[in-house]
């Protein structure tokens, strides 16, 4: 089974963010369980929500206390809020930021993890250019096809399609696959520095 | 077809392929998503001929409910929480003059203090009031209990609620298989009802009835309700034969052959102790799950069959009889009348604390050495009680204890991860 929590704030799609990625592994053919932890919503409050993909019919109801791969829509959270409370040493992280782990103050923490798994990709920007709004949840799923390698791009293409119409489709289509590709690099890049330090 | 959705649209949908013909709903947190999704199709057209009617409260929804099943419509609607509680005096209404109403219970705590989030107590404060209660335990037997409810409603002629867990099911987006029309028109016959307020044929509906004959309506109303014990059973048979799955039904057991200690529990919570069962069986304890689908009218004699082998009876429950203990439990343990074996009630995940693997893991063991308390309250925080209890004892005005407790653990957003 693979876990995955999302933290952003109310009015970013966190929700959404979770549903569509359980949508895309429905696609691929396997079990996918996404669910909220609602608190009192509101506009900028800090938002969780969760996304289970396994190969058999999932039943564990728990909240995800130990993900496996955590995304951050907003990084000023990470102030705010342990966003990665039992996340396992080398799991997944994708912030949506234009800045590195290091400025973000996250260098020690990160220091001997496997650094093609931790990403940045500046989501917001993507959603701006490609689909004219501020909401960074639909890019983040394209870096997260990118770096967690549980789905395809192309389910999650799938899924940003059953999910919207039009041009709000065609838009985030774009920012996902552009998404995508600048996480690719980074995780290159990541993998190069790692074989030069070998 | 098999689909990927949010379990109030799957039950949004299922409902509607039961050709409601007069809906009415006040909405409330989790039940929002299903009845908004319902006015949505009757607004396109999708769902005809059926009148959705915004009604200004609780207690007006169940009263034009109330309106609209005497005068032979199909008539549903949904609620949660306090709008559960608001609307009680119609649910006794509803169900004492026999209307077959359904009704789905996006299950809420009750407050004060107010709580959005999920537990058994408002269904179960209603468990008297005279409808029948079935609980899913996942958005499938959700959908599929919906479909069920209204052939049992209008077979027996008594209302039936379909309990949901609020969020946990509501909110939760998982693979559904979405019956066809077809299969939904050849399983529920369309509606004949028993007493019609017709114009052409004039009848008075919800007479003032005194003592010379009170008790006996009332005792009809029990025996009516009995009746289910036998007639679910059938139906599900016969949703079997349909649809192709096995939902619904009085209760499910799962690997209670041979088990020793035996839970019991209502829900969504029944996938999580499933998980943990099977971690448990594979480490070589004779553990098992029964898990209650029908809890009005209680299986009493189902319940006794699948219990009595044990050597312990565990009862888990989102619900709490204040001064009492627990309301399952109390159920159960009247089913297990004059059988020896050790009984324990155990209080978990009120207002939508999060029952965890690791912690039912540690219950059920100690369980198993026979080391809990009667009543156990699972993952209580006892030094935020006893600070509280502190706090009472050494001032006269200690103030509010909801807002003291908050203040305690410093909450600044809610979380349960």
């Amino acid at each position: 089974m693979f876990q995955v929590r999302i933290h952003g704030r109310g009015g970013q799609g966190v929700v959404t963010a979770a549903e569509m990625l359980s949508v895309a592994a429905f696609d691929e053919g396997r079990h996918a369980q996404a669910f909220p932890s609602f608190g009192s919503e509101r506009m900028g409050a800090p938002v969780v929500a969760f996304c289970r993909i396994d190969d058999k019919e999932i039943r564990l109801r728990e909240p995800i206390m130990e993900p496996d791969a955590i995304i951050i829509q907003d990084p000023t959270l990470l102030h705010q809020v342990d966003v990665f409370a039992g996340l396992r040493k080398d799991g997944y992280i994708l912030i949506n930021t234009s800045k590195t782990f290091d400025q973000l103050g996250l260098g020690d923490m990160i220091r001997d993890w496997r650094h093609e798994r931790l990403c940045t990709v500046p989501a917001m920007e993507l959603a701006l250019k490609h689909v004219g709004r501020p909401v960074p949840n639909v890019p983040l799923l394209g870096g997260f096809a990118a770096v967690a390698g549980v789905l395809q791009l192309e389910s999650v293409i799938k899924a940003i399609g059953e999910r919207f119409s039009g041009k709000v489709a065609a838009g985030n289509i774009a920012a996902a696959r552009e998404a995508y590709e600048i996480v690719r690099a980074e995780m290159d890049e990541a993998r190069r520095k790692e074989t030069e330090h070998a | 077809m098999l689909k990927q959705t949010e379990g109030s649209r799957a039950v949004a949908e299922a409902v509607a392929m039961c050709r409601p013909e007069v809906i009415c709903a006040y909405p409330i947190s989790p039940q929002t998503h299903i009845v908004e999704a319902l006015g949505e199709m009757v607004k396109d057209g999708s769902l005809s001929p059926c009148e959705f009617i915004n009604v200004e409260s609780e207690f007006a929804a169940m009263s034009v409910a109330i309106g609209a099943s005497a005068a032979g419509a199909r008539s549903y609607t949904a609620t949660a929480s306090q709008g559960l509680l608001f609307m009680a005096e119609a649910v006794y209404n509803a169900s004492g003059l026999g209307l077959p109403i359904v009704m789905t219970v996006a299950n809420r705590s009750i407050g004060a203090p107010i709580n959005i989030w999920n537990d058994h107590s408002d269904a179960l404060s209603q468990r008297d009031s005279g409808w029948l209660q079935l609980f899913a335990e996942t958005n499938q037997e959700a959908l599929d209990l919906h479909i069920q409810a209204f052939r049992l409603a209008e077979e027996l002629s008594l209302p039936v609620m379909v309990c949901m867990d609020g969020f946990i099911l509501t909110h939760a987006y998982e693979r559904v298989d979405m019956p066809t029309q077809a299969q939904v028109d050849a399983y529920l016959p369309k509606y004949e009802p028993r007493q019609v307020l017709d114009p052409s044929e004039p009848v008075s509906i919800g007479a003032m009835v005194g003592p010379e004959a009170f008790m006996e309506v009332r005792y009809l109303a029990h025996a009516k309700q009995m009746q289910a014990l036998e007639r679910i059973p059938e139906f599900a048979a016969e949703f079997r034969q349909i649809f192709g799955r096995d939902s619904g039904g009085l209760t499910h057991t799962y690997r209670t052959e041979d088990a020793e200690t035996i839970i019991v529990a209502m829900g969504s919570v029944l996938g999580t102790i499933k998980d943990v069962i099977d971690e448990m069986r594979e480490a070589g304890h004779k553990i098992g799950v029964l898990g209650i689908t029908l809890f009005r009218p209680f299986p009493l004699a189902r319940v006794r069959e699948s219990l009595q082998g044990a050597k312990r009876v565990v009862v888990l429950e989102k619900s709490m009889a204040v001064g009492l203990g627990g309301i399952l439990s109390t159920n159960v343990r009247m089913a297990l009348s004059g059988l020896h074996m050790h009984g324990y009630t155990v209080i978990a995940g009120l207002g939508g604390r999060a029952i965890t693997k690791k912690s039912l893991h540690g219950l059920f063991r100690e369980a198993e050495q026979d080391a809990l308390e009667p009543l156990t309250f699972l993952d209580l925080d006892w030094n935020m009680v006893n600070k509280q209890l502190e706090r009472e004892k050494a001032h006269r005005r200690s103030g509010p204890v909801a807002e003291n407790l908050l203040r305690d653990v410093g909450v600044v957003a809610a979380r349960n991860y």
